[in-house]
């Protein structure tokens, strides 16, 4: 009866308020090397395959990373110049805007902790500065959001949980709405557009930084079903989400800075290349 | 059989932690939905074989642990575990001497006990929307116990102590 006793305060107080994060961090010490235990045989293989790969076959890999590469940084070239100009018009518009972001690479844990839910768990936490709400991308696309954050782990809600709404915009022509999860993996709802809303099968979806937990202008998801019903209020729409939900091991974590970068005043005077061309 | 020296208290906490291991390791695809609640099977059996050993205080403990490592609400699992292992604990005696399909019986609905608990729970804190699978694990459960209560048994009698 004490035990029953003491699990109902322990569920209401957690329900209430975030006073047992502590308890929970410090049991998280005991269970935490479980997880990684789990997870040692999926290593270990990959780790097995790629001692034994063979040269060919790396050089082959090797030649198209660098490839890859290359293209990647043509293209990055011009986005510095793109960022500056866009700093710039935004000043014009006296709109203030967000940029810089700091990510860290995470690792997933191969482990199953419910199986009706999407959440995963990765090998940062706390130690590496995790906090709950932080957005996380993999190279494709948004991945989801940072659900508890543990010392050694955290857990990740992915987009496509049914408990996850996400602000986007349709990259085409800024309309703005909710992506919500859907339960399964290659599948995104847009629940509340009118039939008449101007959206396309194929139509990129973006981040659209409302909110605040996701910075704005990562890809989500890409429509493919446009259904208006004339019985309906909203049209039935959903999209394919961008980010490999169910392949990608490797995933990153973002910080974005909170502080929106003045209006075009103080940039300039922070700027040491427009010092040093203001000392010549 | 006694199992009050420190050796057989350390093999009943590692077979819990292996069964931890197992709830949460990585089926492939459809598989996952099956898993059964292993904790919740070792603890009843440890629970039915050394009743003087394991009792509420450690059904309790792991549950909490389990709500840790599966990431729920805190006291969730401490809850349901606690509850089933009470029940367990008065029935021992009537229990071991059933035969194992009946002892099944009364496993299926200690798992269901557990399983109507944390669905209770979830519904409380948010409407939920649960797949049918939600269930499944009942009913492996059910048909993994002569396999869990053959190994447990065969961990428990394999040296005398």
């Amino acid at each position: 009866m004490l035990a029953v006793l003491a699990s109902t305060i322990l569920l209401t107080t957690e329900y209430r308020s975030p006073r047992l994060d502590p308890v929970r961090t410090t049991l998280s010490f005991f269970v935490d090397p479980l997880k990684y235990l789990v997870d040692l045989p999926t290593v270990l293989v990959g780790q097995a395959a790629e001692s034994v790969s063979s040269y060919r076959t790396l050089k082959k890999e090797n030649g198209r990373l660098r490839e890859e590469q290359l293209i990647d940084q043509t293209r990055l070239l011009k986005f510095e110049a793109l960022e500056k100009e866009n700093i710039r018009l935004r000043a014009l518009l006296e709109n203030s805007f967000k940029l810089g972001e700091q990510v860290l690479v995470a690792e997933l844990l191969s482990i199953n902790t419910a199986p009706y839910e999407h959440i995963v768990v990765v090998n940062k936490g706390t130690r590496f500065g995790v906090h709950p709400q932080q957005p996380v991308l993999d190279a494709n696309g948004v991945v989801g959001q940072v659900f508890r954050a543990l010392p050694f782990t955290s857990e990740i809600m992915l987009i496509t949980d049914p408990n996850h709404a996400i602000p986007v915009q349709v990259n085409r022509n800024g309309l703005l709405t909710i992506a919500v999860g859907s339960g399964q993996l290659n599948r995104l709802v847009l629940p509340y557009l009118p039939g008449n809303a101007d959206i396309r099968p194929g139509d990129l979806l973006i981040t659209s930084g409302l909110g605040g937990t996701f910075p704005q202008g990562y890809p989500v998801a890409v429509v493919d079903e446009f259904t208006s019903q004339p019985n309906k209020a909203f049209a039935t729409i959903t999209a394919t989400p961008k980010a490999l939900l169910d392949r990608n091991r490797e995933l990153m974590i973002v910080w974005s800075k909170t502080k929106p970068v003045p209006l075009i005043s103080k940039p300039v005077e922070n700027d040491p290349e427009a010092k040093a061309h203001a000392v010549e | 059989m006694q199992l009050n020296s420190y050796t057989g208290f350390f093999r009943i906490i590692m077979t819990l932690v292996v069964a931890m291991c197992l709830r949460i390791v990585p089926w492939p695809g459809a598989i996952a939905a099956f898993n059964p609640d292993w904790v919740l099977l070792a603890l009843i059996y440890w629970s039915l074989a050394v009743p003087e050993n394991v009792g509420i205080f450690h059904a309790w403990t792991f549950g909490l642990l389990t709500d840790v490592l599966t990431g729920r609400l805190l006291g969730q699992y401490a809850l349901a575990y606690s509850l089933v292992i009470y029940i367990c604990l008065k029935l021992h005696k009537r229990l071991r001497q059933f035969p194992i399909i009946q002892q099944g019986l009364f496993i299926f609905f200690c798992l269901l006990l557990s399983q109507l608990l944390l669905f209770f729970i979830k519904n409380l804190q948010h409407p939920a929307q649960l797949h049918a699978s939600f269930w499944l694990p009942v009913f492996t459960g059910t048909l993994c116990w002569p396999l869990i209560y053959t190994l447990l048994r065969f961990v428990r009698l394999s040296r005398r102590l």
